[in-house]
């Protein structure tokens, strides 16, 4: 067993020395994540104390599993547990759906101008910053001066006070999702559908399908295998999720966050606004594993069903 | 049967052009909103609220934005600054990595690359990254925390290895090492010349990402001379007072600000040059999407 880890060992650093500068070409990227990616690790340690500033990591008194005992009491843990999960998989849906809906009427389209001219402004919000979404939200929406006010206004109706009203923002979080990457999407699968061989469309029309039955039977069977490598991705990230999108869109709007707040705000909200780093470290703890045992059940059972399509 | 299919063709055709439309303006009319509210008179939009078109034709706007252009130049230079350097060095780690990566005659890829990757399946979470950045790395206020957590992602990795693997054959590496050329030389003169659209688009989507950003400036930037552009939208749209604060910082005062009319136009001023650049860079996105999507 030793005599085996020393000759791994000497493997590795014989690799080294022959390699040295293939090994010097990675060694930023490997450094890079050390420092921004594993160091951070250890301070996984917070989420058992209650921490302050002035003791520092090692300092604070520890307090075994109380963040996440009061997490959990309080609700809040299922409350944003259900709201990330739920959002995301309402992106998921919708996004690919509509994406791949879209990508399927483009690729009927025959006017090459109008074409490209669509998916150029349709890949458009994909460039544009979460600033600007927030500026378009407040455009549309503020009570003083928003578009949709002042149109109901002129409609003599009462103006609506869309940042009180929380349930109206799920549609609204979800509407700008869509505007956002829609166009991101559609492209992906336009490019699909525009590689499949003309031969099986011809094919099929000359056996009398019509339309419908060649997009249905051709064109959706050959979106499958990409529609899958999307959804795997997203799937990993399910309790990540759209943090710019969520905090853009609402802020620190304390009245929206019954129905808007996710993970991923309580958390950054936890170091600008209420400073509770170890309850914040908890919640952060409980999403990286959360979203760590999802994937690895997801890709298990992926990998049973279909190895080629599995993650890893 | 011909008769039929050719009426379906045309129905749908009908639908796919109707549809398509629609999108279209869907995705187009925010901007236009935009646009029309920072063209309009600060006055007509308090009294009538923001329209499509502008009722009052009026620049004051952008006048605004423009009388006392120092913070804005200023928060121009240090996005410019950050998108420059952070990209050049991402671009230049992530393809040394990325050819690296995919050499067969590298014997820890695979270990390699997994470490990389295993960062994206689990991780300490945002607050003791950014209690190590500020507490241990004394990061706070400094132009490195704007541009080192941007520098690779490993979805970026992973898509210049695909570009590399595709672009040059084993072959062409080995017959150079050979010939006595060492790795970097091998990356320098045949690497960077024959993957360059896969560069272009991997430099794009960092580009777009540093430009972009709003969040390292929020966490780590109280320094006002150093917000990010977006930052600096960010501020003027939530807080009014941010916009008083500049006009006294600029030593004036000039009473009631076009509050409305200027935060549109500072969103044109500062989102209008990706929309520039957008019809030049758009086909290298396409590109790299679609090896992106199709290789996995």
């Amino acid at each position: 067993m030793r005599a085996r880890a020393m000759s791994r060992r000497r493997g590795f650093w014989h690799e080294v020395r022959k390699n040295w500068v293939m090994f010097l070409m990675l060694l930023p990227t490997l450094l890079f994540f050390l420092i921004n990616s594993y160091v951070p690790m250890v301070g996984i340690y917070f989420a058992f104390t209650r921490y302050n500033f002035a003791d520092g990591l090692f300092g604070s008194p520890f307090v075994g599993f109380e963040n996440f005992r009061f997490l959990w009491q309080s609700g809040k843990l299922i409350q944003l547990t259900l709201n990330t999960i739920g959002y995301n998989l309402a992106f998921i849906v919708l996004g690919h759906t509509l994406a791949i809906v879209c990508a399927i009427l483009l690729s009927e389209i025959g006017a090459r101008f109008f074409k490209k001219l669509a998916q150029s402004i349709m890949f458009l919000p994909y460039f544009v910053s979460f600033v600007l979404i927030n500026v378009i939200a407040y455009n549309l929406l503020n009570y003083d001066t928003g578009f949709i006010n002042s149109l109901l206004v002129r409609w003599g109706m009462e103006k609506l006070d869309f940042y009180s009203i929380s349930w109206i923002w799920v549609f609204l979080i979800i509407f700008f999702y869509l505007w956002k990457y829609l166009g991101y999407y559609a492209v992906i699968y336009l490019a699909v559908i525009t590689g499949i061989s003309d031969e099986y469309f011809e094919a099929a029309k000359i056996d009398g399908a019509n339309i419908f039955q060649r997009i249905w039977y051709i064109t959706v069977p050959m979106l499958r295998p990409t529609f899958i490598i999307l959804l795997l991705f997203s799937l990993g990230s399910i309790m990540k999720g759209q943090f710019e999108l969520f905090y853009q869109l609402v802020g620190n709007n304390g009245l929206l966050f019954n129905a808007t707040d996710i993970l991923d705000t309580y958390v950054y909200r936890s170091i600008k606004v209420t400073f509770d780093i170890g309850m914040a470290t908890a919640a952060g703890l409980y999403q990286s594993l959360f979203g760590f045992v999802l994937i690895m059940t997801v890709n298990y059972i992926i990998r049973k069903v279909n190895e080629d399509y599995a993650l890893f | 049967m011909k008769v039929k299919d050719a009426e379906y063709s045309l129905l749908f055709k009908t639908i796919a052009y109707v549809m398509v439309t629609i999108f279209t303006l869907v995705c187009l009319f925010p901007v236009l909103l935009i646009i029309s509210g920072s063209l309009t008179d600060n006055e007509t939009i308090v009294r009538n609220g923001f329209g499509l078109i502008p009722e009052k034709f009026s620049l004051d706007g952008y006048m605004y934005v423009f009388k006392y252009p120092t913070a804005i130049l200023r928060a121009y230079g240090v996005t410019i600054f950050t998108t420059v350097v952070g990209t050049a060095l991402g671009m230049f780690f992530i393809t040394m990595a990325g050819f690296v990566l995919q050499r067969k005659d590298f014997k820890y890829r695979n270990q390699f690359a997994f470490y990389i990757y295993f960062t994206t399946l689990f991780g300490g979470g945002l607050v003791p990254w950014y209690i190590m950045l500020t507490k241990y790395m004394k990061l706070m206020d400094t132009y490195t925390v704007l541009i080192y957590p941007g520098l690779m992602t490993p979805f970026l990795i992973i898509l210049m290895r695909s570009f590399i693997k595709s672009a040059i054959p084993d072959e062409l590496v080995e017959s150079a090492k050979i010939d006595g050329a060492n790795d970097f030389r091998i990356y320098r003169s045949i690497v960077l010349r024959l993957s360059m659209p896969g560069i272009a688009t991997v430099g794009l989507f960092l580009a777009l990402q540093y430009w972009n950003d709003w969040f390292l400036s929020s966490l780590f930037i109280n320094d006002t001379r150093k917000y990010q552009l977006q930052f600096y939208l960010y501020n003027i749209i939530n807080t009014v007072q941010f916009i008083r604060d500049m006009a006294i910082s600029s030593g004036v005062s000039i009473g009631n600000p076009p509050t409305e009319a200027m935060r549109m136009a500072m969103s044109v001023v500062v989102t209008g040059p990706i929309v520039f650049l957008y019809p030049f860079v758009q086909r290298y996105f396409v590109k790299g999407l679609t090896i992106g999507a199709v290789k996995g």
